[in-house]
């Protein structure tokens, strides 16, 4: 169900010590840089995590990211699909086949979300503090 | 952008009476009655003598749905064409309709190029359309915005409207707004309270005689909860109907035929023109029919023509599909 894009090269990558982190689909989308006392350093905490979009459910459902997070999801349906917090925070156009939408959960917290087309399609994505689990 | 203003006015004045009064002399004894599960319907024409003086009755009109201008992928690459083909089919009617109303998604993704070219082929009939949004034209980013600017003129609160022609009150109703998520509910369609109000109030008064014909995109009763196929506040509408001898509810959004009789109510859902959808329950999820291969798509496909006759109360409904 979750899928961990190449641990190995995310690590080479960010620089960062990602292996404990048990949880979906983390990349390290920022570029390292060098900063003034010749150490690496990452540009942003970014990082992203993918939610599919496939058979009228979001998989996985739940999600934990650390906090700093790019969720991306996206649309693997022949229908179009809508994703929304239920809270109003957020919402995408409408993703056609092969779309995308992405969203930066930057606080800790559990936020929950659904399909505004099809609204029996929820998930939710769990944040927590960006050290924890690493 | 006249023609455009035509063929996007929704209000009852902009039609012409005359052209539509003229529609109105008294039908022949010609259409076969049949009742299936309850509900009215048109077997046939007695022979071809009278199909060929086929009479209009007091008032004839097609339903088409669910267009989809923008879908481009199996079963059907290409939903303008078999909406030509529906075009061409109500065209090619004995009995011209008076009008036509759209029950939504005619676009697949809210785009104004998509309704552009839903509107040019529609204009092929040469009808007025009256028109409502389905979920996927008030799918953009900023909620149904671009809809409500272009379609929703002479329209209430977010583009419900109601009409009088031939005699039968018509009550446009739209349940593609406020969807609630899934988590303490089943995650059906709405209605909302402002359009509730608004509805008892256009009703009160009207005569129990008065035919009425609802038209709304999502069922107005749970076909599929699992599928989201059902409107949570339909019942509130429908208590402020059933007081009325004939009411005939219109869908679009299930790509299928499925009726229902409930006292003097029929709800009938109707055939897309552009792909089908699964049996509720048939399939893991809703969503186009890919497996359907190119020689049968049109068995699926299908417009509907709805025709009062005096006396009769209930309409005649006849779904006539794309083939041939
Ligand atoms: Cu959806």
């Amino acid at each position: 169900m979750i899928k961990v894009r190449d641990p190995a090269r995310l690590r080479r990558r960010a620089g960062l010590a990602c292996g404990g982190l048990g949880i979906a689909a983390v990349l390290a989308a920022a570029v390292p840089t060098l900063v003034s006392n010749g150490t690496i350093a990452v540009a942003s905490a970014a990082r992203t995590a993918t939610v599919e979009i496939a058979n009228f459910k979001f998989a996985p459902p739940d999600l934990t990211v650390p906090a700093g997070t790019t969720v991306v999801w996206k649309n693997a349906d022949d229908s179009p699909h809508r994703v929304a917090d239920i809270g109003g925070a957020y919402a995408s156009p409408a993703l056609d086949t092969e779309g995308s939408f992405s969203h930066i959960f930057a606080a800790p917290g559990v936020y929950a979300y659904f399909c505004s087309l099809h609204p029996y399609m929820k998930g939710k994505i769990v944040v927590e503090p960006a050290g924890a689990g690493s | 952008m006249a023609d455009r203003d035509e063929t996007e006015a929704l209000g009852a004045a902009q039609i012409n009476r005359r052209g539509l009064l003229k529609c109105m002399t008294w039908a022949g004894a010609g259409v076969v009655w049949g009742l299936s599960g309850g509900v009215p319907r048109t077997l046939g024409l007695l022979g071809s003598a009278a199909a060929a003086e086929a009479a209009p009755g007091d008032l004839t009109f097609v339903q088409i749905s669910d267009s989809h201008i923008g879908f481009h992928l199996p079963p059907n690459p290409d939903p303008t064409a078999t909406l030509r083909e529906a075009i061409a089919k109500i065209n090619a009617m004995p009995v011209q309709p008076a009008f036509l109303v759209h029950t939504g998604d005619i676009s697949h993704l809210s785009k104004p190029e998509q309704w552009d070219t839903a509107l040019e082929v529609v204009k092929g009939a040469n009808k007025q359309v009256f028109y409502i949004p389905g979920e996927h034209d008030v799918a953009d980013a900023e909620n149904g915005k671009a809809y409500l600017e272009r379609f929703g003129k002479n329209t209430q609160g977010r583009g419900w409207y109601s009409f009088d022609l031939g005699g039968v009150h018509f009550i446009a109703l739209i349940n593609v707004f406020d969807f609630q998520p899934g988590f303490k509910s089943a995650g059906l369609a709405k209605l909302g309270d402002e359009q509730l109000e608004w509805l008892e109030k256009d009703v009160t008064g009207r005569s129990t005689s008065t035919p009425i014909v609802v038209l709304a995109h999502l069922p107005l009763w749970t076909i599929y909860e699992q599928w989201g196929w059902g409107t949570a506040d339909a019942g509130r509408a429908l208590g402020y109907l059933k007081r009325f001898g004939s009411v005939t509810v219109l869908n679009g959004h299930i790509h299928q035929i499925i009726q229902k009789v409930e006292g003097n109510v029929t709800f009938h859902t109707a055939d897309s023109t552009a792909f089908p959808q699964p049996a509720p329950g048939t399939a893991p999820a809703p969503g186009p029919m890919k497996g359907v291969p190119a020689g049968e798509l049109r068995k699926y496909l299908g417009v509907r023509t709805v025709d009062y006759i005096r006396s009769k109360g209930a309409p005649a409904l006849t779904d006539t599909t794309l083939v041939g």
